[in-house]
């Protein structure tokens, strides 16, 4: 009967870690739904911004303020969880602080962990009261209601109860509080339960203790339905971010093939299409597997903080469009779809796409391909890679851009400017007093 | 004052077997509204007064595709990238410089996969290079101690990440340079880019000119220095319908430069 604590431990270890793994190789299917990308560019140079963008957080204190308790949190959430080694071995082996041997440099680990443990509590109220109290607008956009406002709460709740628990575990521990070492925080929070006997202070500590390592099961397990699952994809996000220039947007093939054979005066406008080739291509995307992968990606990897937005010309005044919820709807999209694959083994149409069913017309056109919200984003996601490919749908598929719009291309065909000017008058400027 | 242009075209210099040194790309802005025009002029103007070889395509010219491509266009986009990457290898041009950010980006990041490299530049990174090499003098005249916010560009400055180029000839110019509060990597757009200098903005509650005209405003400048022939429009109409035309002028950094020389 003493190995039943091992045994229960090892069982929600499994079921967490397992249902977690479940999940992530859900997340890996619904991304390869997406079209195949070539990555190109110098992996040295992806190396480097995923150590200073995703590790080292470059972009987060463009915002000082945010970003840096939003480096509190983060540090606070890697170092903390050096822990959970600990809990892990102690939990399966039985054992109890089974590093507490280092001495010194135990308590120095403890020590730092605690400190950042009340850090990390302050700042995840701070941020709280940033959402409720201050209202930042940027946390009350249309699309942020219902679910999205919800989830942002529940998981700074969880950020504060396992600070909590962790230092409640560590006060309760009469044997770690009696090393005194390392326990610079939790030896005031001891002082609260002075009154109680030993036998209940074990009690609290084993709940804590239970408490928090179920907790950081039950929140592993909470990422995937959440915004939260940034803390893992925004390494390989940053990693898979655009290389080259903002301004350089994508060329595509397809067309690339097509414009070749109508400039080549040796084509054969009738010949039929070679034995095996390829079928007619789809231009630009109207639904979530139209997208690249990476693009898909991104979509996984937005955590809705909606610097983007904020920073969205179009969106401040007062349009549409906001590129968090283009980012937003993707992964709703395909969140849809890939229910749609687990109920019928593969995607049955169900008459709806991205395209309308999630994404406005009315959004996509009132981009102005600025930049801003590529600029924006702490973790390289590219929403107007997305907003293009659907306006390329539109376009080359639908025909359907604003008449506005269609005036200019012809003009661009007919005289080769967006205006109605003659190609022979285009040096007249020289000239001209 | 000013003596006539000497705007040369490629086909003449071909005609005399000579390379010029840069093929001056003047856009479709540059060539036909009437505000831009000036600035090509002004530009055209400084280039004959540092003495650069330079040409034009002249009536060769066609529109680079850009609005095309942002509007979702890939197909007339790439025609027009085709053609005109056939003029110029046909000229076998090496460097190209231009007075409009949406050629620039276009030329520079979307020609080269489709068989057009060249070494393209910005009318100020250009004039910057003159600078340097002491072909072209830069110094205050009338615009020394004169209170001037420049407006980024987004295809030059985000797009391209060239911010101190700009600068650094109204810097020359002796101005009093302020910065509005969105500036460099945080500029906000003037509404223009992506096709939109096209089309009617979509519903909204202000449009995006008037935005940045207000932003411009808070920095009391006497001139709205600019990069870019639309972003010049979308401000210049943002002035005139916040009635500030008597106070603040948008003039393109090159017309300063050429002003102030008296060109």
């Amino acid at each position: 009967m003493t190995y039943l604590p091992n045994i229960l431990f090892l069982l929600t270890l499994s079921l967490g870690i397992g249902y977690f793994a479940k999940n992530i190789r859900r997340v890996i299917r619904n991304i390869k739904l997406g079209q195949e990308v070539k990555v190109s560019g110098s992996a040295a140079q992806r190396w480097k911004n995923v150590l200073l963008i995703a590790l080292g957080q470059s972009k987060m204190v463009v915002r000082p303020v945010s970003g840096m308790m939003h480096i509190i949190v983060y540090l606070g959430f890697v170092i903390i969880n050096l822990e959970v080694l600990e809990i892990i071995i102690d939990g399966v082996l039985g054992t109890h602080r089974v590093f507490s041997f280092m001495g010194e440099f135990y308590g120095f680990l403890i020590g730092s962990f605690e400190l950042l443990a009340v850090l990390v509590l302050i700042a995840v109220i701070v941020f709280w009261l940033r959402r409720n109290a201050l209202k930042i607008k940027r946390f009350w956009k249309p699309e942020m209601k219902g679910w999205p406002k919800k989830d942002a709460d529940f998981i700074l709740y969880f950020e504060m109860v396992l600070m909590t628990l962790f230092l409640i575990m560590n006060a309760t521990d009469g044997h770690f509080q009696e090393m005194n070492n390392g326990n610079i925080i939790s030896q005031y929070v001891a002082g609260w339960f002075s009154s109680y006997s030993e036998n209940s202070l074990h009690l609290i500590e084993r709940t804590a203790w239970w408490l928090h390592i179920i907790g950081i099961l039950v929140f592993l397990n909470y990422l995937y339905f959440s915004k939260h699952l940034h803390i893992l994809l925004a390494f390989p996000n940053v990693y898979f971010g655009k290389l080259t220039a903002p301004g350089k947007f994508q060329n595509l093939e397809s067309v690339t093939n097509e414009v070749k054979l109508m400039m080549d005066p040796t084509a054969d406008p009738y010949a039929t299409p070679a034995e095996g080739s390829e079928t007619p291509v789809k231009f630009g995307a109207s639904d979530v597997m139209d997208l690249s992968r990476i693009q898909l990606l991104n979509a996984y990897t937005c955590t809705e903080c909606g610097r983007c937005t904020s920073e969205c010309p179009a969106n401040q005044t007062g349009k549409k469009l906001s590129p968090r919820k283009i980012m937003m709807d993707t992964r709703d999209r395909l969140e849809e779809v890939g229910r749609n694959i687990d109920k019928n083994g593969t995607f049955q149409s169900d008459g709806k796409q991205l395209l309308d069913d999630y994404i406005s017309r009315e959004e996509l056109w009132a981009c102005t391909t600025c930049n801003a919200c590529v600029e924006a984003c702490p973790v390289s996601i590219d929403p107007l890679s997305i907003i293009m490919d659907m306006r390329q749908y539109l376009v080359m598929e639908q025909s359907a851009a604003p008449n506005e719009l269609n005036v200019i291309m012809t003009n661009i065909e007919n005289n080769a400017a967006p205006w109605p000017f003659n190609q022979m008058d285009r040096a007249n400027w020289i000239n001209e007093s | 004052m000013s003596e006539t242009l000497k705007v040369p075209t490629m086909a003449e210099y071909l005609a005399q077997n000579k390379q010029p040194e840069v093929l001056f790309w003047v856009g479709c802005a540059g060539s036909f509204d009437d505000r831009a025009k000036k600035i090509t002029k002004a530009f055209a103007k400084l280039l004959n007064h540092a003495k650069v070889d330079f040409a034009v395509l002249g009536t060769e010219e066609s529109c680079t595709g850009d609005p095309a491509k942002r509007a979702g266009n890939e197909f007339l986009f790439q025609m027009q990238a085709m053609m005109n990457i056939q003029v110029l290898n046909g000229y076998e041009v090496k460097k190209i410089v231009t007075t409009c950010p949406h050629c620039f980006n276009t030329l520079k990041n979307e020609y080269p996969e489709l068989g057009g490299t060249y070494e393209v530049m910005h009318h100020t990174q250009f004039l910057k290079t003159l600078l340097e090499e002491g072909r072209l003098k830069v110094e205050g005249g009338k615009f020394k101690g004169k209170r001037i916010t420049y407006h980024d560009p987004c295809y030059l400055g985000r797009a391209n990440n060239e911010y101190e180029a700009p600068r650094e000839l109204l810097r020359k110019l002796e101005v009093e340079l302020v910065e509005m509060k969105r500036c460099k990597s945080r500029g906000l757009c003037c509404g223009a880019g992506g096709a939109q200098m096209f089309k009617e903005p979509e519903k909204g509650d202000k449009d995006i000119n008037l935005e940045r005209t207000e932003d411009a405003m808070e920095t009391q400048p006497a001139i709205i220095a600019a990069g870019c022939p639309f972003c010049n429009t979308m401000m210049t109409d943002g002035v005139k319908a916040k009635e500030q035309e008597p106070n603040i002028q948008v003039l393109d950094v090159a017309e300063m430069i050429a002003h102030a020389a008296d060109l």
